[in-house]
Parts: structure tokens; sequence; C-alpha cells
């Protein structure tokens, strides 16, 4: 294969396997068919595009092809037939079947992603598996590719996959955009997927740096989608305006902590925290989009989770140095996300922006209550052992530095606790 | 397709219920059954007695062995079940979470084998 076939094959690939997969779907009912079908188009491009030249519209050529590829399956394999029938196939109208000898005449495909993201992301299937599917047919990342982001042997995810798809299909789990008053129960687990598939990406310092920052731009790529999706079929699918407004929330979310991507690791792979990164090197296109989201999803005025996470991350963002932080408004932030979900994160979360917009003193009496919950997260013990140091209680920091170091397994964290209590000095 | 609505639940809270509750309840399930009658979902349903009336039979070694009891000690016990015809997984969801045992137990939903489009 020459070069430029790899890399057209590879870039329809990355950019349009979980269009192409969710029209397949659409049009023959069946997932693995619909999977198995456009693999088979993908080899035959390989040949034909090497032999012929490249299609005018890669997409179109690979949708017509993966469709015969799949009538062939069909007749091939009569025990298939229970999923459709050729037949069925054959009398189907042809604006929507679309096989035709020239490629360039293929009239508009419908979109059919959003059904596909409610499928892989249905509350009846385990969190882990809703995520491995996500990735592996809308993002279109392989099974090896699923498995090196989530650091999981190739067979345990490929196995994964398999069960996900085997319960789609048993269970009955349905392909559509769920009907209006389902949609927002609904939506919420989508979004939880893609901050989850974000996170995963994000919070990582183990494993293989390259992949994981792969996954951020992943979870990004996928809300966009989403984005752009219901944007464009809003008056169809009654996507509530607070549920609209969350995931421009996410989409910022995400956009404003990706800017900080290459401050947050030094030169020797160490973790920066955001007081001390260089914040010239943050990206600045990802942070006025982001910015450019918390503002369109604020204007909505429908609250919720994700814009005040975005919120709260956009005053980071527009901070020139650490100094300038706008902490009070912060700490006033998280006072609202608590009316959300009162969690003792973050709780913790605003101690830690109190003990910055008033003192470290009032910041440890916020901790307090917290002990009890968070006396095995090693955040809570750093959080407490810094606003020691900052009020001058150098023993009472070291101690809660130990603590934070014997809960954590993570070197590069390690590292980090260790220069702390060396700091201190004696 | 076919599923089968389990209703779990804690046998001995529910035996301490007093006639006007058991009444009211009886009334509830009444009119969840009638309400996916109508529908045309409906395909079946009873109500159990406690497993305290439940006998469990196996056959070792050739020879019948009966025990008394259910097969096995839960937290919560099958006290019932329905058998329905919906158009996908969300449709039985939905019905399960009307089940008027949804509140004070679990309704556990298996989707049913179909042989007649088996290969």
């Amino acid at each position: 294969m020459t070069a430029s076939t790899r890399h057209l094959l590879e870039r329809v690939h990355r950019q349009e396997y979980g269009q192409l997969l969710a029209t397949l779907i659409g049009w023959l009912g069946d997932l693995e068919l619909a999977e198995e079908a456009l693999q088979d188009a993908f080899l035959a491009a390989v040949e034909h595009w090497e032999r012929e030249g490249a299609p005018h519209k890669p997409g179109a050529w690979l949708t017509t092809t993966a469709r015969r590829k799949a009538i062939d399956r069909i007749r091939r394999s009569r025990s298939r037939s229970e999923a459709v029938e050729p037949q069925a196939l054959e009398t189907l109208p042809p604006a929507q079947l679309a096989v035709t000898e020239n490629f360039d005449d293929v009239g508009e495909i419908p979109d059919e992603r959003l059904k596909l993201i409610f499928t892989c992301c249905h509350p009846a299937l385990p969190l882990e598996q809703q995520i491995a599917l996500t990735l592996h047919t809308l993002g279109g990342l392989t099974t090896a590719e699923v498995a090196a982001a989530f650091l999981v042997p190739v067979p345990t995810m490929a196995q994964r996959l398999v069960r996900a798809k085997r319960k789609i299909k048993d269970a009955g789990i349905p392909y559509y955009v769920p009907p209006a008053h389902l949609l927002a129960e609904r939506l919420d687990s989508v979004l939880t997927v893609l901050y989850l598939i974000f996170t995963e990406g994000y919070a990582a310092t183990a494993g293989d740096a390259l992949i994981r920052h792969e996954l951020c731009d992943d979870a990004i790529r996928l809300c966009r989608v989403l984005e752009l999706l219901i944007r464009r079929s809003q008056a169809q699918t009654d996507v509530p305006a607070a549920q609209y407004a969350e995931v421009l929330g996410l989409l910022g979310l995400m956009l404003l902590h990706h800017s900080r991507r290459t401050a947050r690791v030094g030169v020797n792979g160490e973790l920066i925290l955001l007081g001390d990164q260089d914040r010239s090197v943050w990206d600045q296109r990802n942070i006025q989009e982001g910015l450019a989201l918390v503002e369109k999803a604020f204007n909505m005025r429908r609250l919720g989770p994700y814009q005040l996470q975005a919120a709260i991350s956009a005053l980071h963002a527009r901070a020139p140095t650490a100094e300038a932080t706008d902490w009070p408004q912060i700490a006033a932030l998280y006072g609202e996300l608590r009316r959300f979900a009162d969690t003792a994160i973050i709780r913790l979360n605003q101690a830690v922006a109190v003990s910055m917009a008033i003192s470290p003193q009032k910041g440890l009496r916020l901790l307090e209550p917290l002990a009890g919950e968070l006396s095995a997260y090693a955040p809570f013990h750093l959080a407490r052992a810094d606003m020691f140091r900052r009020t001058g209680q150098r023993e009472q920091a070291r101690e809660a530095y130990r603590v934070a170091l014997d809960l954590t397994q993570n070197k590069v964290e390690r590292d980090f606790i260790l220069g702390r209590i060396t700091s201190l000095g004696e | 397709m076919q599923y089968l609505l389990l209703i779990y639940s804690d046998e001995k809270a529910d035996a301490n219920v007093s006639k006007e509750e058991m009444d009211a309840w009886m009334g509830e399930y009444l009119a969840y059954t009638e309400a996916m009658r109508k529908s045309g979902v409906y395909k079946g349903g009873e109500a159990l007695h406690p497993t305290s009336a439940a006998t469990t039979v196996r056959v070792q070694n050739g020879k019948k062995v009966t025990t008394h009891g259910p097969f096995a000690e839960t937290k919560e016990q099958l006290g019932g079940y329905y058998l329905l015809d919906c158009k996908n997984l969300d449709e039985a969801i939905e019905w399960a979470a009307k089940c008027p045992g949804a509140r004070v137990g679990s309704i556990e939903v298996r989707p049913v084998m179909d042989f007649s489009q088996a290969p």
C-alpha cells in the first residue's frame, strides 16, 4: 500500500468511522453485521483505491461497498438471515439504499450517530462496557487501541466488547434517539461516559502518555459530535435546554482543562500544580473556545454541574498569574455546585478555594468535618498539609504529607510529595 | 421481544402489613395489570406464595432429593412475575418502573430467548 492511500484510509477511519458505522446499523439493524461489513469495505478499499485511485467521496464509496458486503454476508450465511432478509434489502427505496455505480452521485446520507451514542451508553450496560463501546464504535478506535488506553490486555477488552454487543442484541437495547420523556435521563449517562473517557486520559500519570493524550482528544471529538448532532436535530428530538446547556458546559470544561496539557507535566514527567504552571504555554485556542462555550451555556440560564465546573476552570484560565486568580468567585461557584451534588470531594475543593480567598485557617476549619469520610483520600491530606504549611505549622504539615504519601501509589505523585516534605526542612 | 419481570422483595417485611395496607396494595397491582393489558404488552403474570411454601427438587445420582424451602437463602425473594411483549428494553424498563413492587423491592427484567429465530 502506498503512503498516500494509507494516509487517506487512516484519515477516513479516524474521522468518518463512527458516522459510517451508525449509518450501516441504521440500515441493517444489527451492530455486529454492520461492523463486519464495514471492515470488509475498508479491506476492499486498500486494494481498489490503490489500483483505481481514491474516490472523490471516500465515505460514500465505503458506505456503498459495505452495503454490498453486508448483502453478500447475509446471502452466504443463512444463519444470519434472522437479522435482515436479503430480499428486504433489495426492495429498499433507492434513495435509502444508494447503491450506485457512480459513487459521487450518492445523495445525502442521514447521520445516525446520535442513535448510536444512546445505544452505546445505555444504562443496562456496565459503565466500563459503555465507555469501551463508545470509543470503539463511535470513536473508531481498534480493540487494541481501546485496550491500550485503559491499560488492560487486548483479549480482556475484546471480551468486554463482545459482551456489550451480545447484550444489546439479547436484551433488546433499542437503536434510536430516546423518546422525549426519557431523553434527559439518558443524555446524562452519555455525558458521564464522555466525561469519564476524558478524565481517564487527563488524570492518568501512569502508562503511555501519548495514548492517554489521545483519549482526551477522543472525548473532546465525541463531545463535539454530540453537540453538533443535538444542535442540528433539536427541533425533532426535544433535547431540553437544560441538557443542551450541559453538553456545552462539558465541552467547555474539557477544552479548558485540555488547554493546560503541556504545562501540567515537567521536563522529567513530573506533575506541575496549577499554581506553578507556565501559563504562557496554555493553549489559547482551546481557552478561547472553552470560554465562549461557557458563556453560551450560561446565557441559556439553565445551570448544571458541568457548566459550573467549566466556569471554575474558566476563572483559572482567565487569570494571567496564579496570584491574580479570582478565588472568592471560585469558592462561590463551588457553593453553587454543592446544590447539585453535595459531595465530600466538592466540599474539599471549596475549602481549598476558601483557604486561598480568605485564609488557610478558615480552610482548615472547613476540612475538619471531612476528615472521617476522606481519611483514605490522598488529595484531602495534601490540601490539609498545604494549608498547615501556609499557616507555618510545619510539624502538622509534615505529618499530613506523610499520610498522603502512604496513600499514593503513583511514582510521579510520590516524588512530588517527597519534594514537599524536603522543602519543609527540619 | 418478550421480557419476564421478576418481582423481588423482603417477605418478612411483607408479612407485617395490615389488612388495609394489603388491600390498597392489591388495588395498585390490579390497576397496574389492567394498564398493561390495555396497552397490549401483557402476556401473563402471577403472584407466588412465600418461599416457606416452596419445595426444592434435585436429582442426584439418579435419585430424587426433595428439600423444603427455596434453593438459596437471599435477602429478597421472588414473589411474582409478569410476562410482557415489548418493543424493546426501554419499554420493558418503563413498565418495570411502574410496578408497585419496584418501590419496596426490585424488579429484574430478563429477556426471554426466542428459539423460533434460532439458526
